[in-house]
């Protein structure tokens, strides 16, 4: 009884009158943006710049000194910045909102092998988590399930509609993978030592994916008379219209990750993690592998390790020749809204300030496979994009004045600002 | 048979005894044994320092008559000729276990927490056991007994090893004759405390370190109170615990660190613990030094780890790698300190590993006198029993061993141990030596024989031409039996022969490998003797790896110190209404800020050029959890009695990750377990520096209060505690808070009342002597907090967390309480659905002094983006942003005297920044704390190839000690908990 009561004043108070920002009405105005530094996410820049974008698609890049009619709705943006909207892969945005309340959970469902699981479905469109993204840049997200070994498929979606239908930019677009640890925490809290052992069932649990993707692709190859969902869910991944997302981090893990997949059918492999990727950038160019690598917020795995490890870890990959993005898939879903300033620490360590850029936009969109769409601002490409007041990747800096995704005006509000206002107002007497 | 034949000699050694002289006889007539026995010719140690070359040991009714060169032998002796060996006293461990039931673990009882005790008439908490006695648990073990004889021990003191207050010991002579009226030597040998809760108790209280500590502190306070007749109910416990007051007291501490902690309660009760060691006090050794304490120490050194596979060495830190190397130097430190201590075999799988273990200590420079007084003297000197045990001296136990030669060298053989006067053979005296090589000849065909080891455990060696065989040898009782199989065919050939004085070869039976019976001869060609080169790799110096401070990864080679120095052309940005200055030179000497100016001049100071860089203070968090061994007491809902200061780790890696952020100051919070939690430790990040050296001189003193989900125990299974709801958190603190009034009154007015350290500590709240920092995330519970507070006329000093705080800024700045804040945190439990970003803005605007803080380890090492953040959000100026997290948790404080700004005067802790200290794209680059520098950006990178060279030759040095077969563990991760404020 008291468990329902607390249900009922929970679902009362977690979704209360404000819901989400109305999502933007189709665009059916041009509109121009005139005099901002634009940062296209190839790792380019225009100084003063001029895009104009039509019917949701850019529809001209290029430097404000063209003599070009300027079409519809003009936004002076001199002294301003635009970026494509940022891309966050490898999240459970939309699937939990509260991380301490389970009925808000929706991210880990039970079983070891389930890549029929689908994040998309449960994907909550108007979660606040989500809405809070839109402020800092944050437009575009990877939802993928997590937990077990292979924890479902996820979608990628944009982070302003009504419903999962509207927000899905790429449905079932990949399987995630977690690879099991070389080393593994002792239970402190039933009297083991709290340190790292090797993991004594690595072994058969390697082999255990191996026989799963064996048979799963022998499945693929007949008429079966029985459906088995979670064989029949894997055929995207062998015929390589979906992609595995397999989250390795150390040497050992990578390497055998990227081997057993190879060797067992898996054409499209994308590396999260990487926290050991740095060592061994040439098997991975070899293998064709890009790396959205851990966030750089975090803390060095090993006490005698550099103190600035993760925030350099991208520099070192990309100076490698690889492939690399930037996720946050083990931090809290308010944490993506710092995606920007993840890059920007990057930058600190000496990463050409428009590749930091390239990990959060076009780089993102090439690995997760949107970039025909997403990522860069290129003609004939989608309008998402924001202005920014100053640099986006700078804390003081990221201060949006205008948010379009497919070329619709996105609302700036949130239920963070709306009671900031509320309250300054009972202040200020507004 | 033989059993009775073992049987009949027991009863003739027992005679010996003649302690139940009055017990009725009935088996026969009662006899006694008065005669003496003589052992001449020996090299006796009398003690480890008085040696007798050539002498004689007289014994009778099992203690020592006299042991000397010049003993006239009485008739009625038995004599037995020494000559070439050794007589040492027989050894002695403080710390065994031996002979007394030990407690067991008490099932698991679901998530419920037991609060109460489980006993009546004993002291409130399960944990503290004075009145344990382990005689009543005690039962001679003979066969555990027989092991400890086997590897040189004589007496062992035992006890139960379980719960914080233990209770006495038992002193138990390993007499494998007699009974335990002989045996006991004593049986309230000394009073045991630990730091571990008993396995066998469920009682939560005490969760953690400190909350141990503070019990313990209580439960001395508690003694006195009882002693002096205040108590109006019995308590067995604490009757036991001032009854064992002048008994030895054995403190089982386990750790450099906790040694010094437990020799503190000591000195604040007037009593000195005999300390049982960690082994890694050479880590620490001035301050080990210092507590004056005599030490017991384990010898269980690591063993390396197997680094072989080069993907593992990953996970084995510098740390532990250094641990095995140096670890083995532990008594040898000791010892050069002049610290007095004893050896203990009590972590060892089995006592016959001991001897192992000592003689790499020995090898690792301990001298063998300091051994011997290790295992002799100083036990017995800690026992308070010098004059029974321990020597040699007339009157004394004759307890002693007799050996081949020198106790402590790998080829001596222990031939006997005698206790009490009653002898046991460990190995035979008889046994001829028939090391040595030989030639056999069998069938026609020569083979090399080598036979090694040890005298009555020889190992051999058989060779065809320089082909080694397959071969096996065993000894007994002057028998020798021996095989080989050929290369070729496998064959294998037997021999058995006896071993005669007569002749040094070897004879006998043959059996052929088709069964057929012939005979063997092997001829002696050279005798045994030890090789050379082996004896002196034993010998030769150990490459043992210096101490760092601390002895981590990052550490320094020596404590790092003030320098003057000249901060030349920077852009300072001083968090004062001076704002940020250009091209401006700051001075620092003795550790303060002297001087803030243009061109100013060094004066001999070091000087720094700070053109294009950024000079801030340091970096002050708030809300801070690392450097702690403990975070949680959650036993109780109130526990303000403990001390985060109590559990400082100097060692945590994060403190120097937070000084290559630029944070030099941090308040070091209890978590929010509890409604009233403990009291903090205000830190300065002094890597190298021991735990006290890192608390600020006069800190200002706080304790941590909690409010809402975690104090209720929301979000986990746990019911049965109160408060489970918000108006239960008020109640708790208007009982609380009455209560500590009604004492203070008490003692004001001088009437008698029980010291209270909890009370004691809200008393000061009262008055105005402790401040608050309150956990805190919804406006209902924030508004509660600042009433129960009016209403005993003191004021909350600041809400930490204080997620809903603008929507009650007014009322906070109305109430004077302060905020220390995240800066953009939510979505993680329910409390924090109405958590925004703005939050630090809206207050700060209000008039509510407001900080930006971490909880998190991670995050403390970017909190000048933290801060920038509320420019972002909410619109603040660069100048207020920075003071965030400067001047303003300064003055949350009450530091902001002494600290959080660049101001004449003041502590020059000061971070150089390469650019703005506001932009995601600076990083510090020199992080100082009263003028010593204890982060460098260069220095740093030095530091990173050193310890990239030193784990190679660690792990080079590893990977020899697995190929020369010694034992290897399999690598690991060693792991220190890290804590935010809800860890428990």
């Amino acid at each position: 009884m008291k468990r329902l009561i607390t249900l009922i004043i929970a679902l009362g108070l977690a979704l209360p009158a404000i819901a989400q920002q109305t999502p933007g009405d189709k665009q059916t105005e041009a509109i121009t943006i005139e005099g901002a530094t634009a940062h296209l996410g190839n790792g380019e820049t225009i100084e003063s710049s001029l895009i104009m974008f039509e019917d949701g698609k850019i529809t001209f890049v290029g430097d404000s000194k063209m003599r070009i009619a300027r079409k519809g709705k003009i936004i002076d943006a001199t002294g301003k910045h635009v970026y494509p909207g940022f891309i966050a892969p490898a999240k459970t945005l939309g699937l939990v909102e509260i991380d301490a309340v389970r009925a808000s959970k929706d991210e880990d469902e039970i079983g070891d092998f389930i890549p029929h699981v689908r994040s998309l479905i449960a994907y909550n469109a108007e979660s606040k988590v989500v809405e809070s993204m839109r402020p800092n840049g944050v437009l575009i997200g990877q939802i993928a399930p997590s937990g077990g070994l292979i924890s479902g498929t996820s979608s990628i979606v944009q982070f302003d509609a009504w419903n999962w239908e509207d927000a899905a930019i790429k449905v079932d677009d990949g399987i995630h993978l977690n690879w099991p640890s070389t080393f593994k925490q002792g239970r402190w809290w039933a009297g083991e030592d709290p340190g790292y052992h090797p993991n004594k069932d690595y072994a058969e649990q390697i082999d255990a994916i191996a026989s799963f993707l064996k048979n799963a692709q022998a499945y693929g190859k007949s008429t079966p008379k029985e459906v088995n969902p979670a064989f029949a869910a894997m055929k995207g991944i062998f015929d390589g219209s979906q992609k595995l997302y397999v989250h390795a981090d150390d040497e050992k893990q990578i390497i055998d990750a990227v081997n057993t997949l190879k060797s067992n059918g898996s054409k499209e492999i994308v590396l999260i993690g990487g926290y050991h990727a740095y060592k061994i950038p040439d098997f991975l160019k070899s293998n064709n592998i890009p790396v959205l690598v851990q966030f750089t917020h975090n803390l060095p795995v090993f006490d005698d390790d550099d103190y600035d490890l993760p925030y350099k870890l991208p520099k070192l990959l990309v100076d490698a020749g690889l492939l690399v993005g930037i996720q946050n898939s083990e931090a809290a879903n308010f944490q993506t809204r710092n995606l920007p300033f993840y890059a920007g620490q990057a930058a600190q360590m000496g990463l050409d300030k428009e590749k930091a850029v390239q990990l959060i936009t076009g780089n993102t969109a090439k690995i997760l496979g949107i970039d025909d769409q997403y990522g860069t601002l290129e003609n004939g490409k989608s309008a998402t994009l924001f202005i920014s007041e100053g640099d986006a990747l700078d804390m003081a800096g990221n201060r949006l004045t205008h948010v379009f995704i497919d070329g619709r005006t996105v609302s700036l509000e949130t239920h963070q600002t709306e009671l900031w206002k509320r309250y300054m107002g009972k202040y200020e007497g507004k | 048979m033989k059993k009775l034949f073992f049987a009949l000699c027991l009863l003739g050694y027992g005679t010996f005894l003649n302690a139940q002289d009055y017990f009725p006889e009935n088996a026969g007539v009662k006899v006694n044994n008065n005669n003496y026995t003589a052992f001449t010719n020996a090299k006796i140690y009398v003690t480890p320092t008085q040696v007798i070359e050539n002498g004689t040991l007289l014994i009778q009714h099992g203690k020592v008559v006299n042991a000397s060169s010049t003993v006239s032998i009485p008739k009625n002796a038995v004599v037995i000729d020494l000559q070439g060996k050794s007589i040492y006293p027989s050894f002695i461990d403080v710390y065994s276990k031996f002979g007394v039931e030990q407690a067991k673990k008490k099932p698991g009882r679901g998530r419920s927490a037991q609060y109460e005790p489980s006993r009546e008439g004993y002291y409130w908490n399960d944990h503290i056991m004075p009145e344990n006695k382990a005689i009543e648990k005690f039962t001679y073990d003979d066969k555990e007994a027989k092991k400890l004889r086997e590897a040189g021990f004589g007496v062992v003191n035992s006890h139960i090893h379980d719960g914080i207050a233990r209770g006495t010991g038992v002193l138990i002579a390993l007499n494998g004759e007699g009974t335990n009226a002989n045996r006991i030597l004593d049986d309230r040998s000394a009073q045991y405390f630990s730091l571990s809760r008993s396995i066998a108790k469920g009682q939560s209280y005490p969760s953690s370190l400190m909350g141990t500590l503070a019990l313990l502190r209580q439960m001395y306070s508690d003694a006195d109170w009882y002693a002096k007749g205040n108590a109006t109910t019995t308590d067995l416990s604490l009757e036991a615990l001032n009854d064992n007051k002048n008994l030895v007291q054995i403190f089982e501490a386990k750790d450099k660190s906790h040694d010094l902690r437990v020799d503190k309660i000591g000195d604040a009760n007037g009593i000195q613990y005999t300390i049982l060691g960690g082994g890694n006090e050479f880590e620490r050794i001035e301050e080990i030094k210092a507590t004056n304490a005599k030490f017991i120490l384990p010898i269980n050194f690591p063993d390396a780890y197997d680094v072989s596979n080069p993907y593992a060495v990953d996970y084995v830190s510098l740390q532990d790698m250094r641990y095995w190397n140096q670890a083995p130097s532990n008594p040898k430190v000791l010892a050069d300190n002049g610290i007095q201590f004893s050896l203990t075999t009590y972590d060892l799988k089995s006592p016959s590993n001991f001897k192992q273990k000592l003689m790499k200590a020995i090898e690792y420079g301990l001298s063998s006198t300091k051994a011997l007084e290790a295992l002799t003297t100083v036990p017995a000197e800690i026992l308070g029993k010098s004059n029974e045990i321990g020597s040699l001296k007339a009157g004394h136990l004759a307890n002693f061993l007799i050996t081949s030669g020198d106790v402590f060298d790998k080829s001596t053989t222990l031939y006997e141990n005698w206790v009490q006067g009653t002898k046991s053979v460990i190995n035979s005296m008889d046994v001829k030596d028939i090391r040595g090589d030989y030639k056999l000849m069998v069938q026609g065909k020569t083979y090399d024989v080598a036979i090694s080891g040890e005298v009555s455990k020889p190992k051999i060696e058989v060779k065809q031409d320089t082909a080694k065989l397959n071969s096996k040898i065993k000894y007994d009782d002057n028998w020798v039996t021996m095989s080989f199989a050929t290369k070729k065919d496998d064959k294998t050939y037997r021999m058995i022969g006896a071993v005669t004085e007569s002749s040094d070869n070897l004879s006998g039976r043959l059996v052929l490998p088709d069964g057929t019976e012939s005979k063997f001869t092997a001829t002696k060609s050279k005798s045994f003797a030890e090789k050379e080169s082996e004896k002196e790799k034993a010998t030769a110096a150990k490459n043992i790896v210096p101490v760092k401070f601390p002895n981590v990864g990052y550490g320094f080679a020596t404590k790092p110190k003030a320098e003057n120095t000249l901060f030349k052309n920077a852009t300072v940005w001083t968090s004062e209404d001076a704002g940020v200055l250009e091209n401006t030179d700051v001075l620092v000497k003795n550790g303060k800020i002297v001087k803030i100016g243009k061109d100013l001049n060094a004066g001999g100071a070091k000087v720094i050029d700070a053109t294009g860089k950024h000079l801030t203070a340091g970096i002050i968090d708030e809300h801070s959890h690392i450097a702690a061994l403990s975070v949680n007491e959650s036993g109780q809902n109130s526990s303000a009695e403990v001390k985060m200061e109590d559990v400082v780790d100097p060692e945590h890696m994060g403190i120097y990750r937070s000084l290559a952020g630029g944070v030099t100051s941090l308040q070091l919070l209890h978590g929010s377990a509890n409604p009233i939690g403990g009291r903090s430790a205000i830190l300065k990040l002094k890597w190298g520096e021991e735990a006290d050296g890192l608390i600020y001189d006069n800190s200002p003193k706080f304790i941590k209060f909690a409010l809402g989900e975690n104090v209720k125990q929301s979000n986990w299974g746990s019911y049965s505690r109160f408060p489970q709801t918000r108006m239960g958190v008020e109640q708790l603190y208007m009982n609380y808070f009455q209560r500590a009034k009604e004492y203070d009154t008490k003692k004001k007015n001088g009437e008698p009342y029980r010291y209270d350290e909890e009370m004691e500590v809200l008393a000061e709240i009262l008055n105005g002597e402790r401040f608050i920092s309150c956990h805190s995330y919804v406006q209902s519970e924030i508004n509660m907090m600042m009433k129960v507070a009016e209403h005993f006329g003191f004021r909350v000093n600041t809400f930490t967390h204080i997620l809903e705080g603008y929507k009650v800024a007014d009322k906070m700045a109305e109430h004077g309480v302060g905020a220390g804040t995240f800066s953009d945190w939510w979505a993680y439990k329910f409390e924090v659905n109405d958590a925004i970003p703005y939050n630090a803005a809206i207050m700060q605007k209000q008039g509510v002094v407001t900080a930006i803080n971490s909880d998190d380890r991670e995050m403390i090492r970017r909190l000048n983006q933290e801060a920038a953040k509320t420019i972002k959000y909410g619109g603040m100026t660069e100048l207020e942003a920075w003071k965030m997290v400067t001047i303003n948790p300064a003055k949350l404080l009450h530091l902001d005297d002494r600290v959080g700004s660049i101001k004449v005067g003041k502590d020059a802790d000061l971070v150089l920044w390469s650019g703005s200290p506001l932009s995601v794209y600076s990083k510090a680059e020199k992080t100082m704390i009263e003028g010593v520098t204890y982060f460098d950006l260069e220095t740093d990178k030095k530091n990173r190839d050193a310890i990239k060279k030193e784990r190679n030759d660690l792990v080079t040095m590893m990977l020899k000690e697995k190929s020369s077969g010694k034992k290897t563990q399999s690598p690991k991760q060693s792991i220190k908990r890290d804590f935010t404020c809800e860890s428990l």
